[in-house]
């Protein structure tokens, strides 16, 4: 061989080597992607699931208290005026500061801090009279400076903890009245303008009841549209043209849809506003498509041998599909609703137009209370440019993606356990 | 009401089932059954249960409408327009429901008592009818029944007709589409000329914002120029696919030529991931993390970087659609047939040879038409561009700067509070029609493209 031919093989060898490599890199990159912006949202968002507590003591003076009765009754531990308990515990942190300057104290906990400690008297009347340690919500710039997410070198002017404030904070450290417990309060409270006291009950019920809506009008219409499509349909123009509308409706903006469900839904039918019905209602309409197209192609995979075998034995056409082909059909079907559903799921652009944006503090109890879901709740958190909000967003990121997992192994396993393979 | 109306009509159907296959029962025992028994039991119920609801979904779709044009046949000497007719309707129906707090006329009051006595008499009326009729197609069905008519056919096609019915749903939602995004559209244009919508280069409906009386028209010229945000949109699309095509498609090209079984069972799904995450993720991600960081990247350069870029937008965007062009690429090359394969080798040539002028050109259709399905998918992004990219629409063609698209004005114009009949609020169903043409333009061409190609090789 000469050394020109050798050459040449050596540069198309090399070619062949680089080309190889181009691949391995598109794929690793594509990896490396998934695996940045994962660890981004756990690193961020994990510090979200502990709560920051300030421990203080508090005196329920019932003079204070302005209890007059003897021995008071509930409504009387009701009605009392906690105003001044309640400042009370937090200043006596630092007994010494001068009165025009307590709010810096009353800053470093949560605007609720006046129902928590008549919270703590109601639960427990006997406490009346006496002073005993109680738990405050710290508020959340002091949840994240004890997180470690606030620079404390810039200068003070710029901070949103003052030095004085981060003093007390580190006297409180030191003595261990700073606590960390697990945060019950995001899942069990709904959303709030104060990033220390918002949780995901609300927007998590909404999308509870979205899916459901969607699942209850989508399921049925689909299913029975793809087994017409699939079983009885002549092969004529107009199923055709229903087939390609099905086609192109899978591929159309879910922004669309949510200016369908503005325009239709809330004009013309006038559905309430901002509830979980009316977004159940316009994702359904966006997971139709996709549920017909794979309940058609489980349908289509039901070997042509047990319909014949069902016609064999005299059972009608109805008969054969309903009893045999249908059923056939169903894990896949059924996989296909699911993956169908964990799409509506994580929808936030269609929602927002119908609405379901407002700022909900109470927890929806029937599909028809306005709501938000969780891609929204972050989408209305990222909007917020407090500090606390970022970690909750991200742990609400978490939440939503736990759930689309579980989602889509409930599909797998219903497609590998129930399907059977025909060969 | 009406839900009482309902559940009474679906338990009467369910009693029915019951009623008509226990008659089978009885006549099995003088004369030959023609189906199975629970074949009467469907038929009555179907006679029972359709006919009603039918009637009853038709009356409640028509009764408002009929309502509103008796109560404001009093109004039609006041030659009122038709905005000033629909708030009077309005404060008639508040009025009659106790919610009106305005002042109340005589004239409104007469109107809401009339209101109130109409829906009443509409009540009563639909009450009677639908049990005239349940009485009527149940007392129908019952003597088909006694005479032991063929029951399995009349069931089968009312069934086959419901499935029917069904598969008409999937054409309702596009024809709700297209009317509900028409009739708005429609009305935006008869406010703004649709060559100042098309070719106007300037975007901002926020000036024509009027509080009372109507905007003033040359405002609302150069309000709604729809330039800047198609440039957008196709800005940050364009964007996309330089990340998604080069890494996507060469995945696509590993996964189908290379990869062994193993890494393939593994890496697709895994690269699938991508496409399962919520759009608002990304946004998120886009956000906080995506924009500084460019930023800050620019920065170094002495660049002067706005913190909400195109660029950071389009990137996360392009991440988002890597799966797309990916998964459908890899899937049209592994259906080349090995034939193909099999000839280039005998001919000394060496994989990736094989793969540039045989494979590639073979499923080039195929690849084509993910990579188009995948544009339709960036023009239709909302979420990432309304978090990343700023809602100024500016035209520009710098990467650097933020830039806002068809989408995220949709979302500009209707978050919050919408007023009907407001030319800002119409602008969107505007902007709506019109992505929904271009993608529904690339759709039709993506998924011919493909049919095409699949045919070829089967």
């Amino acid at each position: 061989m000469n050394s020109f031919k050798k050459n040449l093989l050596k540069k198309r060898y090399n070619a062949e080597r680089r080309f190889q490599w181009y691949g391995k890199i598109a794929i690793g990159l594509a990896l490396s992607f998934l695996a940045v912006f994962m660890f981004q949202i756990f690193s961020k968002g994990y510090s979200a699931f502990q709560k920051t507590w300030i421990v203080t003591e508090v005196h329920y003076d019932k003079e204070l208290l302005l209890i007059d009765a003897e021995s008071p009754s509930k409504d009387d531990l009701e009605n009392a005026d906690y105003y001044d308990v309640a400042y009370k515990a937090m200043t006596s942190l630092d007994p010494g500061l001068p009165e025009e300057e307590d709010r810096q104290l009353i800053q470093m906990v949560s605007y609720k801090y006046e129902a928590e400690v008549k919270d703590l008297l109601l639960k427990n009347p006997d406490y009346l009279g006496k002073i005993v340690p109680i738990k405050l919500t710290a508020s959340d710039d002091v949840d994240q400076v004890h997180k470690g997410n606030y620079p404390r070198d810039i200068p003070e002017e710029n901070r949103r903890v003052n030095d004085y404030q981060l003093q007390i904070y580190d006297m409180l450290n030191e003595r261990g009245d700073i606590l960390s417990e697990f945060n019950i309060s995001f899942f069990t409270s709904p959303d709030s303008r104060e990033a220390e006291l918002a949780g995901i009950a609300s927007s998590f019920m909404g999308t509870v009841f979205s899916i459901l809506v969607c699942l209850a009008f989508s399921f049925p219409v689909a299913v029975l549209a793809a087994i017409y499509l699939e079983e009885f349909a002549p092969k004529n123009k107009f199923t055709d043209f229903i087939e390609v509308n099905i086609n192109n409706l899978a591929a159309v903006p879910s922004i669309v849809f949510g200016l369908l469900g503005l325009g239709v839904l809330l004009a013309v039918f006038n559905l309430p506003r901002s509830t979980p019905l009316v977004g159940g209602i316009t994702l359904s309409l966006m997971t139709l498509p996709t549920i017909i197209i794979a309940a058609r192609a489980s349908l289509k995979a039901v070997p042509p041998s047990i319909r014949e075998a069902a016609l064999a034995m005299g059972a009608s056409n109805m008969q054969t599909t309903m009893h045999h082909t249908v059923p056939l059909s169903m894990p896949g079907t059924l996989s296909g609703t699911i993956i169908g559903l964990a799409q509506a799921l994580g929808e936030t652009a269609p929602l927002i137009l119908i609405g379901m944006v407002a700022f909900v503090n109470t927890i929806p109890g029937t599909p028809v209370d306005p709501a938000a879901s969780l891609p929204v709740q972050i989408y209305i958190w990222s909007e917020s440019a407090e500090r606390g909000f970022v970690e909750k967003v991200s742990a609400c990121i978490m939440v939503l993606l736990a759930f689309l997992i579980l989602m889509n192994l409930a599909a797998q396993i219903v497609r590998h356990k129930f399907e059977k393979k025909w060969s | 009401m009406n839900l009482i109306l309902v559940t009474f009509i679906i338990l009467l159907a369910f009693t029915s089932y019951y009623f008509g296959r226990k008659k089978a029962l009885v006549i099995q025992s003088s004369q030959r059954l023609t189906a199975l028994p629970k074949f009467y039991g469907y038929y009555l119920a179907a006679w029972c249960a359709a006919p009603a609801l039918i009637i009853f979904a038709l009356w409640s779709v028509f009764e408002p409408s009929i309502v509103k044009t008796f109560i404001l046949q009093d109004y039609t000497d006041q030659n009122l327009t038709k905005n000033e007719l629909q708030l009077i309707y309005t404060k008639v129906k508040a009025l009659a429901a106790g919610t009106y707090t305005g002042n109340i006329t005589n004239f409104l009051d007469e109107s809401a008592n009339k209101y109130i006595q109409l829906k009443g008499i509409a009540n009563s009326a639909k009450v009677a009818i639908i049990l005239a009729i349940l009485i009527f197609s149940l007392s129908f069905a019952y003597r088909s029944v006694q005479k032991n008519d063929r029951m399995r056919e009349p069931v089968e096609i009312f069934l086959k007709w419901v499935l029917f019915v069904a598969s008409l749903g999937a054409v309702l939602v596009t024809i709700g589409i297209v009317f509900s995004l028409l009739f708005e559209a429609i009305r935006f244009f008869q406010a703004v000329k649709i060559f100042d919508f098309i070719f106007g280069t300037h975007w901002y409906p926020a000036k024509t914002f009027v509080r009372d009386g109507q905007p003033d028209p040359e405002l609302m010229k150069d309000a709604f120029g729809a330039v800047p945000l198609f440039a957008g949109t196709f800005f940050i699309a364009f964007i996309a696919m330089c990340v998604a095509i080069p890494i996507g498609l060469l995945s696509g090209i590993y996964l189908s030529e290379y990869a062994g079984r193993g890494v393939r069972k593994y890496a697709k799904p895994i690269i699938e991931i991508l496409a399962g995450i919520p759009t608002v993720v990304y946004g998120f991600f886009a956000a906080l993390t995506v924009g500084p960081f460019v930023k800050e990247i620019g920065n170094a350069m002495g660049l002067e970087v706005s913190a909400e870029s195109a660029l950071a937008a389009g990137a996360v965007m392009g991440v988002m659609i890597i799966p797309f062009i990916s998964s459908l690429s890899d899937d049209v090359m592994t259906a080349v047939p090995q034939s193909l394969r099999d000839g280039s080798y005998a001919m000394g040539a060496t994989k990736s040879e094989t793969v540039k002028k045989v494979i590639f050109p073979a499923a080039l259709p195929g690849i084509v038409g993910s990579i188009l399905l995948a544009v339709s998918r960036a023009i239709g992004e909302t979420m990432i561009v309304v978090m990343a990219s700023g809602l100024a629409a500016n035209l520009t063609m710098n990467p650097l700067e933020s830039t806002s698209t068809i989408t995220a004005q949709i979302v500009v114009i209707l978050i919050g509070d919408q007023q009907f009949g407001d030319p800002k609020t119409q602008s969107a169903f505007a902007l709506g029609i019109s992505l929904f043409i271009v993608t529904l333009f690339l759709n039709v061409i993506a998924l011919s493209v493909v049919k095409k190609y699949r045919e070829k090789y089967e």
